[in-house]
């Protein structure tokens, strides 16, 4: 054995005895970094709930309540306690898995979530696979023909995916796809003869009429699922469209992509391989924070489609000072940025060997 | 929550027969692409699409809380329960001015007015099967009593505490029930408040099987209903739907639509598409520019309803200038009532001026206020501010009332008075009123019950106008009025046997707040449903909780 090889081995014997104790690290520092995210959350949301010119009480008592019932409301939701006891006391309680009881809704915010997440996440990862499979795609094209007239019109599809407002570009389509053309179901998440034929598992109706094996449903279900997904596809995809075009722009004008024409190499290969395999670590982050976005609901487009969505849910809860609703929406929310920061991190891992 | 076998269920609509009545998607496509101009664009023909026997609404019911007779205090949710719920004594969708016997079917007072005993209807059943007895009806008076909820204040003012209520309100036998007031108030005041939502009659039986640490089945009721009305609840999924499933054994006869559906549509425009497309029978929420676009369109209908609501802009009395009565009066002459009700609010709010809304026996019609800035700078000028002065106006911030606040603004701003716009979200407004911290406030107000006194107690009474007394429920403290014999004469009004009499005692206390009150009242809401053609026999009444769907046919 060299001298060489010897320390080799050494080190490798170290390398095997350091691992778990670097997985442990990075576990124990993920935890710490979710621990603070989640504190920080549900302070910021706490303290937000509070200094909102709305009154919790006004929201469940009514306009005209007297007075005494005022109070015992007030009692009863312990917003006569410090603010500090009212946050470590639910704290205290999240930390038991109870999230408390929605005042708009009577029932436990969890219960709540579990019905209005997925209808969020039904909309949501439809719109993304619209935004990738076409934006991706697009954004390619736009750079590849940078300054011809398939880049001008994929600007132009991205400029008016930036610039319209999303209600009214779901006005338009409920006017024109559902009203006029009959092409699309219109507002809710089924029609109203087909609501509850179906038993919630997933809570997604696709997947829950496909587990039913009722078709009939999952096909009304996609008919409504169609229009409001696609107009939030529509913002994704301009976004990442947009962001595709740039990322390939800045490595088509890269030294190694005239080398390999010089060698050449077929342009297929150039852009797909080469080119597209660079953007890929960022065109995940921006596919993961278009996603999570997203996930948040959109409020506009539930409002207009009457989605039973989380969007919806959180910004009603807010307007009524539903704290316990507001607080359990915002760590759903957080949960989801967080677990597709993590996704990322992990794809990174895959497409790009330097960070393994 | 409905379980998958619900398909079986007799009350489950029928499938929807797609090939019959819903037109070929691609032909639609083709036809769609042939054509390249949006007005080429060829409306598909109005069909009806939703089921026979089944009434669906869109309506925004955001406002719903909790479905607790003993708490509801909502429009939507007291619109639900009035159909879920029989209370003792009823307006009917027949004849709404006419108070008749519900659960109860005829009552006896005794000499002081001070004991009602009620005969309750004989064989009358719950829902569940439960006979209705005297027991559940004096238990769901107690416990509206003993939750104490927001409206609970209709039957506490008869003097019933927790404490005393069980003595106060009971059974006497299976059928007659023994209530005692120890305030004095006119009977007809004490029939019209068990007319109410917190007179609905509750199944003891089945909501004490489902009592939670002695919530009297509180939390249970908040969504399921246990009534004896023509519907029973079958569902309410916030911010989705609630849905009524028709009593086969309601005491008129089992409704025609055996299901009826709210869906949520918070949106005005999609809840037009949709009433147009066929998809609801029904849209609740349309604006003033919607009705006017869909009137006359084939298959459609809009019919008008006046309700109990009124819009009016309060001054608060204890502000320096505002509180000056020429001033408060000069601000009656900056309204430009008819300009608004004739413009941007179409048929869709009217002009009234007193605190009981028109159509409801006592009310005043007069209107005494037009916009005359004239005459209204005059009254400034004697009032010390020939030159106007600058005040802040509380308005929801969501249309018509933006809209109208700005028409304020612009009326007043013409004799000098600069009034600047703070719009906020309703429930904002409410507590800054609450707190008295507005200078000028738009708000509204729509009875609880159908007696004068209802609106009376909150706009002419004031029996303490000190922050201490925090009488945060009466609108006349909010506003700082202090008035003892407006106040006077208000108690004096409840207890006043004689009907004619009483009658012409409110007539007189709206005239007073009309000329000395903090409160320029302008309008009076007017409910415009637009409807499929084929629907008939929907009714809603001026009070929040008279709507019925019970006579409803397709």
């Amino acid at each position: 054995m060299t001298l060489g090889s010897q320390a080799e081995t050494q080190a490798a014997g170290a390398g095997r005895s350091l691992l778990p104790l670097a997985v442990l690290t990075r576990c124990a520092q993920l935890a710490a970094q979710l621990v603070l995210t989640f504190l920080g959350l549900t302070a910021v949301t706490f303290v937000i709930g509070r200094v909102i010119p709305i009154d919790p009480v006004i929201a469940i008592v009514g306009d005209r309540a007297s007075q005494s019932v005022y109070e015992k409301v007030r009692m009863e939701l312990g917003l006569d306690r410090p603010l500090y006891e009212q946050y470590l006391t639910y704290l205290g309680k999240i930390l038991e898995g109870d999230f408390g009881t929605s005042v708009l809704t009577s029932q436990p915010v969890l219960q709540d979530i579990f019905r209005f997440f997925p209808a969020t996440l039904e909309l949501a990862t439809i719109a993304t696979i619209i935004g990738v499979l076409l934006g991706v795609p697009m954004g390619v094209a736009a750079a590849v023909y940078q300054g011809r007239w398939i880049d001008h019109a994929i600007r132009l599809i991205g400029l008016v995916g930036y610039s319209v407002p999303v209600f009214w570009l779901g006005l338009i389509g409920l006017l024109v796809l559902y009203a006029q053309l009959d092409l699309v179901a219109g507002p809710g998440r089924l029609d109203i003869f087909l609501e509850d034929i179906v038993e919630p598992v997933t809570g997604l109706i696709l997947i829950d009429a496909a587990i039913a094996r009722e078709w009939e449903v999952w096909e009304n279900a996609f008919d409504h699922v169609l229009l409001p997904s696609g107009i939030l596809g529509y913002y994704s995809l301009a976004y990442i469209a947009r962001m595709t075009r740039s990322f390939m722009l800045e490595q088509l004008r890269q030294e190694y992509i005239v080398t390999a024409r010089v060698k050449g190499m077929s342009e297929a290969r150039i852009i797909w391989v080469h080119a597209f395999g660079n953007i890929l670590v960022p065109l995940i982050t921006v596919i993961a924070l278009s996603y999570a976005f997203l996930l948040e609901g959109s409020v506009l487009t539930e409002t207009v489609f009457a989605w039973p969505g989380l969007g919806l849910y959180i910004t009603n809860s807010l307007f009524n000072a539903d704290m316990n609703a507001v607080l359990g929406g915002t760590l759903v929310v957080a949960t989801c940025f967080i677990a597709l920061n993590l996704f990322s991190d992990m794809l990174y891992k895959v497409f790009d060997p330097r960070t393994r | 929550m409905l379980a998958s076998n619900n398909k079986n269920n007799e009350f489950h609509f029928a499938r929807r027969p797609p090939p019959g009545q819903r037109e070929d998607k691609m032909k639609r496509l083709l036809h769609a692409l042939g054509l390249a101009a949006a007005t080429a664009l060829v409306a598909s023909p109005l069909l009806a699409r939703t089921p026979d026997n089944a009434l669906v609404m869109a309506k925004n019911i955001d406002d719903i809380i909790s479905l607790d007779p003993a708490q509801v205090f909502e429009f939507t949710g007291g619109e639900v329960i009035a159909n879920i719920y029989d209370r003792i004594t009823m307006y009917e969708p027949e004849d709404l001015t006419t108070l008749v016997g519900g659960v109860a079917e005829s009552w006896a007072f005794s000499e002081d007015g001070k004991t009602i005993t009620l005969t309750l209807r004989p064989g009358l059943s719950f829902h569940s099967g439960n006979p209705v007895t005297a027991e559940d009806v004096a238990w769901s008076l107690q416990r509206v009593v003993k939750l104490d909820q927001a409206p609970s204040f209709i039957l506490t003012q008869f003097g019933w505490t927790p404490d005393n209520v069980d003595e106060l309100v009971k059974a006497n036998d299976d059928g007659t029930v023994q209530v005692t007031i120890t305030e004095d108030f006119s009977p007809n005041l004490v029939l019209n408040a068990l007319s109410a939502g917190v007179g609905s009659v509750v199944d003891k039986k089945t909501a004490m099987s489902h009592e939670k640490d002695g919530d009297l089945g509180h939390d249970w009721l908040k969504t399921n209903s246990a009534g004896s009305g023509a519907y029973q609840l079958r569902s309410w999924k916030a911010n989705e739907s609630v849905v009524l499933e028709a009593n086969p054994s309601y005491r008129h006869g089992e409704p025609k639509m055996k299901r009826v559906v709210m869906r949520h549509v918070p949106e005005p425009a999609p809840q037009r598409l949709l009433l147009e497309k066929g998809d609801v029978d029904m849209a609740r929420d349309l604006t003033a520019d919607q009705i006017a676009g869909i009137q006359g369109k084939e298959g459609i209908v809009v019919e008008a309803y006046p309700a109990g609501l009124l819009q009016y802009v309060a001054t608060n009395d204890r502000h320096e200038i505002l509180g000056n009565p020429k001033v408060a009066e000069a601000l009656r002459y900056l309204i430009d009532y008819d300009g608004m009700a004739d413009t941007f609010l179409k048929g869709t709010w009217k002009v009234h001026q007193a605190f009981w809304p028109s159509g409801m026996w006592a009310s005043l019609d007069d209107k005494p206020y037009k916009l005359d800035v004239a005459k209204a700078k005059t009254l400034l000028a004697e009032a010390g501010y020939p030159d106007g002065f600058e005040v802040t106006l509380d308005a929801f911030n969501t249309s018509p009332y933006q809209e109208m606040a700005q028409s304020v603004q612009d009326t007043m701003g013409r004799a000098g008075i600069k009034v600047t716009i703070l719009p906020a979200e309703k429930k904002a407004v409410y507590t800054k009123h609450r707190a008295r911290q507005h200078e000028l406030i738009l708000s509204g107000w729509s009875p609880d019950y159908a007696d004068p006194h209802s609106n009376a107690d909150a706009f002419a009474s004031n029996p303490d106008n000190s922050d201490e007394a925090k009488l945060t429920g009466v609108l006349a403290w909010r506003n700082g009025w202090e008035m003892p014999d407006i106040t006077a004469e208000t108690a004096k009004a409840r207890t006043e046997l004689d009907l004619e009499t009483r009658k012409n005692m409110y007539l007189d206390l709206q005239r007073k707040v009309q000329a000395r009150g903090p409160f320029n009242i302008m309008f009076q809401q007017v409910n415009q449903v637009a409807k499929r053609d084929n629907v008939d026999g929907f009714v809603a009444g001026p009070l929040f909780d008279q709507t019925y769907y019970r006579n409803v046919t397709k």
